[in-house]
This record gives C-alpha cells, sequence and structure tokens, in this order.
C-alpha cells in the first residue's frame, strides 16, 4: 500500500508555474528519494505535502484517505532551512514543539530525555538554542522531527550541516526509522546517498516528474551495454577479435596488462562477447558499468539550465 | 519591562514628593523693620515680630541699623538681612530688599515675600477704613463653578463636568493609542522573529498559518493585559510601600494643601483657606465622577481596545510576515500608523466639540473609531451612533484579518525578496 499518493498536482505562483501535473506515490516503509536541480520544484511539492500550502488542483491521499489536519499528528518534517527559538531552553522548545504535533507532555518528555541520552546530549535541556552550535541545533531539530514516531518522515537535505561522524549517525536513525516501520522522504543533491538509503525516486525538473522508479530499475534502465574487461594478451588481438560486435570506448595498456571498455552492439549479448575473446585473451575481470545515479541525474537533466528557473521560493 | 515600569512610575510619582520633604536648614533671617509696621515693642521694651515663620524660615528683629547689620553681616550667624523701609505703604514696598550670603531657596523667597504681600494688603484696607471682613465676605459669597446641564432626547437633565470629560476622554484614548502602538509592534517583531529564524516552516506542518497568527496576536494581548494589571498592582504596592516609609512622618495630604496655601500667596486669610471651598470642590467633583455612567465607560474601553488592538495587530502581523528584516518594515507601517497617530491628532479637537460632524465620521470608520470614540464617549453618544461604530469595528477587524491572513501565509515563506505594493496585492488572489 502507498503511503502517500499525490495525483496530478499542479501549483502555479504569478508568474510561474511551480508542479505541473506532478504524481508521486510513495509506497509504505520506504525511502523514497525526491531528486532535482534548484528550483525544479521540490519544496512545493513538500509543502504541498505538509499542507503548509495547497495545490492549484490536483489531489492528495495519506494511507488511502484524503489527506487532512488530522494527519499532520502521523507526519513529521525536517525543512531544509531550518530553525529554532533562540531565546527559548532546548528541552522546553523541543517539548513545544512536540505537543504542537499532539503528543502529551509526559509523554514526550519522557521520549525526549530518551533521545537526548542517545545523542549525548542530556547537559543542554535548559541551555538556551543560542548557546548551540550549529550542528547541535540540527540534532536538536532532528529529534523533535521524530519524536512523535511519525508513520510519514520527510526530510528535506537531512545531511546539510552536519560533520561526517553526525551524519552517520543521522543515517543509521533514518535506516533504524525504516526498519521499524516509518517511511521516509527525503529530498537531496547528494546522489551517493540515493544510492546507498533510497529505494525509489522520483526526479523533478523544471516543475515536472521526469523520471521515477525503484533506485534498481532505473539503474537497469539507464545501462547503456558497457563493460569492463581486465585482461592480458594482446591488445590487437583483442580488438580484431570485438570487431563488429562491440565498440571500444577506452583502454590502457601496462605492458601484457589491459583495461578496457567496450559498448556492445546490436543485438550481441554479453555473451557473445566474452566468446570473441576467449580465444585471443587471458580474461581478468568481466564486469558491467552499471551507471551511478550522479551520471543518470545529469544525463537526464542535461547540461542545459541546471540552475534552473528563478524561483520566489527557497528550494 | 515588566518590573522595571511600575518602578519608574512609582518613582516618578514619589521623587518629587519625596524631595521637596528634604528638609532645608532653618534660615535666620534678621529683620531691620525702619516702618515699625511689623514689629511692636512691648512694656519691656523688647521688640518682637509680627511675620510668620515657619519650619523654613525664623526671624530675629535686633534693634540696629541697616547699616551696622550690613557691616557686620559675615560675623553673624544670620543667613540674611530682611530690611524693610520707612515708607512701606502706597508703592514705598518697592523698597524692601532681602540680603544674603548664600542663595536662599526659592521657598524662602516666597514664604517672606508672600507673607509681607498679605500684611501690607491688610494694612492697606484698614488705613482706608475698608472694612477686612467685608472683603472677606465678599470674596467668599462672590465665588462659584458654573452648572453645566446635558438635556437628553427625553427632556431629562443630566449634570456634567466639562473639564472632567475631557479628562476621561484623553485618558482612554490616549491608553488606547499606546497599547495598540505597543502590543501591535510587537505582535510584528514576533512574526519577523518566526520567519528570519526559520522555526516558521516547522511550525506551519502542525499548524495552519492562520491558527499561528491568531495565536501570536491573541498571546500578545494576553501578555499585554497581564503586564498591564501587574503595572497597576506594582505601582499601586510600589507606592504605598515607597511612601509609607520614605515619608513616614508626613501626611500627603497635608502636604498638598500646604502647597496649595503657598501657591495663592497673596490671599485675604490664611487660616480660611485650610478649610471649606478646597474640600467642596472635591464633593462636587466626586459628584460630577459618580453622574459618569463608569461601567458603561469602562465596557466601551475593552471593547474599543481589544477591536482596536486585533484589527491594528493583525495588520503588523501581515508586515512582519512580508518583510525581511526590520529596515525594510518602514515602507509598510507608514499607512498602518498614519490612521493611529492621525485620530490621536483629531481627537485632541474633536474633545472641544464632540457633536460635529468630523467627530461623528471619525468616530464611524473602525482605523480611527477606537481613539475618537473615546473621546466622546464621556460626553455621551447617541445609542445608534455606538451601535454603527461598534459594528463597523467588528467589520473592520474581520476585513483586516482577512486581509492580514492572505498576505501572512503567503509571505510568511517568502525568503530573499524585496517585497512591493503591487506583490502584496497578488498574494491576496493566491489560492491556499
Amino acid at each position: 500500500m502507498n503511503i502517500l499518493s499525490a495525483k496530478n498536482i499542479v501549483k502555479r505562483y504569478a508568474g510561474h508555474t511551480a508542479l505541473n501535473d506532478v504524481t508521486v506515490e510513495i509506497p509504505e516503509q520506504s525511502i523514497y528519494g525526491l531528486l532535482g536541480p534548484n528550483g525544479a520544484g521540490k519544496t512545493s511539492l513538500i509543502r504541498i505535502i505538509n499542507q503548509i500550502t495547497g495545490p492549484d488542483s490536483g489531489e492528495l491521499y495519506f494511507m488511502g484517505e484524503h489527506l487532512t489536519q488530522k494527519h499532520v499528528e502521523q507526519i513529521g518534517y525536517l525543512p531544509e532551512e531550518r530553525g529554532l527559538y533562540k531565546k527559548m531552553g532546548v528541552g522546553e522548545q523541543a517539548l513545544y514543539l512536540a505537543q504542537l504535533k499532539g503528543m502529551g507532555k509526559q509523554e514526550a518528555k519522557k521520549k525526549l530525555k530518551e533521545w537526548f541520552e542517545k545523542f549525548e546530549m542530556s547537559a543542554w535541556w535548559n541551555k538556551k538554542v543560542e548557546e548551540l552550535s550549529k550542528g547541535m541545533q540540527q540534532k536538536v531539530q532532528f529529534i523533535v522531527t521524530v519524536l512523535h514516531e511519525p508513520r510519514l518522515l520527510i526530510l528535506d537535505e537531512p545531511f546539510s550541516g552536519f560533520d561526517p561522524i553526525n551524519a552517520n549517525l543521522i543515517k543509521n536513525e533514518i535506516l533504524d526509522l525504516k526498519k521499524k516501520g516509518s517511511t521516509i522522504l527525503f529530498s537531496t543533491h547528494n546522489m551517493g546517498s540515493v544510492e546507498e538509503l533510497c529505494d525509489n525516486i522520483a526526479l523533478i525538473h523544471k516543475s515536472k516528474k521526469i523520471l521515477d522508479g525503484s533506485v534498481k530499475d532505473i539503474r537497469k534502465q539507464y545501462k547503456s551495454n558497457v563493460f569492463e574487461l581486465e585482461f592480458t594478451g594482446n591488445m590487437m588481438g583483442f580488438t580484431n577479435a570485438m570487431w563488429t560486435g562491440a565498440e571500444l570506448l577506452e583502454h590502457t595498456t601496462d605492458g601484457e596488462y589491459n583495461k578496457a571498455r567496450v559498448k556492445l552492439l546490436g543485438k550481441n549479448s554479453s555473451n557473445d562477447l566474452l566468446q570473441a575473446i576467449i580465444p585471443v585473451a587471458q580474461i581478468q575481470s568481466f564486469r558491467e558499468v552499471v551507471p551511478s545515479m550522479n551520471d543518470i541525474f545529469i544525463k537526464v537533466v542535461g547540461d542545459k539550465n541546471i540552475l534552473g528557473t528563478q524561483s520566489n521560493f527557497t528550494e | 519591562m515588566t518590573i522595571l515600569g511600575p518602578i519608574l512610575m512609582a518613582g516618578i510619582g514619589i521623587v518629587p514628593i519625596y524631595l521637596s520633604m528634604q528638609k532645608t536648614e532653618t534660615q535666620k533671617i534678621e529683620v531691620i523693620d525702619e516702618s515699625f509696621l511689623f514689629t511692636y515693642m512691648s512694656k519691656d521694651s523688647v521688640q518682637k515680630g509680627l511675620i510668620p515663620e515657619n519650619d523654613q524660615v525664623h526671624f530675629d528683629y535686633p534693634p540696629i541699623s541697616i547699616q551696622d547689620a550690613r557691616a557686620g553681616f559675615y560675623e553673624t550667624e544670620y543667613d540674611g538681612i530682611l530690611y524693610i523701609p520707612k515708607v512701606v505703604l502706597n508703592g514705598g514696598q518697592n523698597g524692601i530688599n532681602l540680603f544674603y550670603k548664600k542663595q536662599l531657596s526659592n521657598q524662602v523667597q516666597e514664604h517672606i515675600a508672600g507673607e509681607l504681600q498679605k500684611m501690607i494688603f491688610n494694612l492697606m484696607l484698614a488705613q482706608n477704613k475698608v472694612d477686612v471682613n467685608f472683603i472677606k465676605d465678599a470674596k467668599e459669597k462672590s465665588t462659584f463653578s458654573m452648572i453645566t446641564t446635558r438635556v437628553d432626547e427625553k427632556g431629562k437633565d443630566k449634570k456634567t463636568n466639562t473639564g472632567l470629560n475631557i479628562a476621561i476622554g484623553l485618558i482612554c484614548a490616549f491608553l488606547i493609542y499606546f497599547f495598540i502602538f505597543m502590543y501591535g509592534v510587537q505582535v510584528m517583531r514576533g512574526v519577523m522573529e518566526e520567519k528570519t529564524n526559520r522555526i516558521v516552516e516547522v511550525i506551519l506542518s502542525s499548524v495552519k498559518p492562520f491558527q499561528l497568527m491568531m495565536g501570536k496576536i491573541i498571546g500578545v494581548a494576553l501578555v499585554g493585559l497581564t503586564q498591564f494589571l501587574l503595572w497597576v498592582v506594582f505601582t499601586g504596592a510600589l507606592y504605598t510601600v515607597a511612601s509609607a516609609t520614605l515619608l513616614k512622618n508626613v501626611d500627603i495630604k497635608q502636604i498638598q494643601q500646604k502647597e496649595q496655601v503657598i501657591k495663592v500667596g497673596a490671599d485675604l486669610n490664611y487660616n480660611q483657606m485650610k478649610q471649606n471651598p478646597k474640600q467642596n470642590e472635591i464633593t462636587q467633583l466626586w459628584n460630577d465622577f459618580k453622574g459618569i455612567n463608569m461601567l458603561e465607560i469602562l465596557l466601551c474601553f475593552m471593547f474599543y481596545f481589544l477591536g482596536g488592538y486585533l484589527m491594528y495587530s493583525a495588520l503588523f502581523a501581515a508586515v512582519g510576515s512580508a518583510v525581511d528584516s526590520e529596515a525594510d518594515t518602514q515602507q509598510f507601517m507608514m499607512p498602518i500608523t498614519i490612521p493611529l497617530v492621525l485620530s490621536f491628532v483629531v481627537a485632541q479637537t474633536i474633545i472641544q466639540n464632540p457633536e460635529s460632524s468630523m467627530a461623528f465620521w471619525f468616530s464611524v470608520v473602525p482605523l480611527t473609531s477606537p481613539i475618537v470614540m473615546m473621546v466622546r464617549l464621556p460626553f455621551g453618544v447617541p445609542a445608534w451612533e455606538m451601535w454603527l461604530s461598534m459594528s463597523m469595528l467588528v467589520l473592520g477587524f474581520l476585513f483586516t484579518t482577512w486581509l492580514a491572513a492572505r498576505i501572512y501565509r503567503t509571505g510568511i515563506l517568502m525568503y530573499g525578496k524585496k517585497v512591493t505594493w503591487k506583490e502584496l496585492g497578488k498574494w491576496l488572489f493566491y489560492k491556499g
């Protein structure tokens, strides 16, 4: 079952369209990546899912029901540009924000204490937010976002502002939350973390969704029959053997040792290639080159207008 | 400010009284009375004085000439020499001279001049064979304060006191003006704070923009009321405690009466002043005060205060949401502050003529009515005008809140853009 379906969402602002007929289906208990260049419309979509703004047209469903205000208690949101009341105490503020999400005071207090201990920050409870470093504030914000155990967790660039150690801590928490049954929608530019974490993605470009599906399928879909071979033997013999079945893209030679990237042509399979080469070369490794998400992103979005359209809103 | 305010307020009340009560040393003055009108010789030929003394001045009457007195002035303990020339009536009083070493306080100088003037006045009456008692009597019986009576629609008479009405109206108007400004700006700052530190997006994922805005407005109103009550209580308490300890031995009423007496100075009879007319005036004022429908004024004050505050603070919230920094607020603040300041200025003219058509229009238009109506109220306002003004205020409040909410929900999420009026207009028509 899909925890969230956004169907045919359109959002216009004066002078430009932020979302043009975007449909997104987020399966339950998965990690869903929302990708796209700056200004593509990611934050607009996230705000609509959070019911901060409404769509001009289109419909939203949460676990099959129409999305309404009562669902906010089941959603946790960590915006990209995040802040806290600077003059307010850390613990007091976390309690307040938890209660806004419908938690009881005692329950919230108990859980907060647990999280504060887990992240080794119990000593901060009575400090004012302005006394904390930016990284510390981010931790507080993360805790506040997940405290009420939302079924859907929306994280906008969750790793920005964290040092590698804390980023890892957060990453593990995200995986842990998924294991416990939460669904995570996260928006990022960091393609490495997409490959590492996401089950599914949607790519939005210039207000339109131009690609979606599971990460595995997409990478499969974008592979272009390129194989990498390492072998010892005569390079000349190797090229002759390939002749019409495949095209040599690049190669390096280090004495007897060769490394080559070849692209299969026509209907030839990897087995055909191997059969042709085995007689002339001693193969050490053979693997298919699967494109990284980064490659796919660049390929799909293209080098045209990567900076995106102008937008009134922060992305 | 919650704590400091009352201390300052109480201080303003107490310090002047405390200072005025600081006992100065009694000044010793030697009187050289060449006219012998202010001295007399008894059988044992000791000179005695007639000029009344108080705890600040003491007079001695040494039987020496002014030349001797001046020559030996610095060898004596006297702080001053009061010289009264031989002829002191019919213009001769201009020769009266007070010599001193160090500056004598204003109060001492006034005391001496005042007492002498009174005595000379009485002497002149006696010299011309005018009965002092007659003058006293005539003066007493000719003073009056005019009764003003309002005749209402039913032909019933209603006693009024214009001065009191003006005072009540202006105080109420000022309080409303002051609080709308103070708490309105507080709402604006609060909204801007939430916007600039970016917590607003987190909160908006839990509540609707309208709820957040109204929450802020109502919250600040409650803070304001609490602060106001604390001020009243603290100031009252501090004033009582401070005056009890600092001015332990002094009866405040006595001081005030004394001050009155000093001011009146040249009046006929010193003793008579202490008694009745003042007393009558106070009872009269109290009666007039009771004549005004205080409950009505209080209820209207609450209504116009709340209505005005809600209306203006919604606009202040909209401004706060539309800008990124305090510096950008100026252009949007203008249209809000102008009606507010204008109504306060106009109120001071209207109070001279509370039934003019200008008064009517300003007390019906919602942006100016909270202040202007309060000024008119103590003078009596026809019921239909009240209802019109109140309903207009409610409509005005609903309209500005609607307007503000539309600007707010877009502005609060808009960063890094210098907003123009045209832009604000567009925001009104965005969907959801």
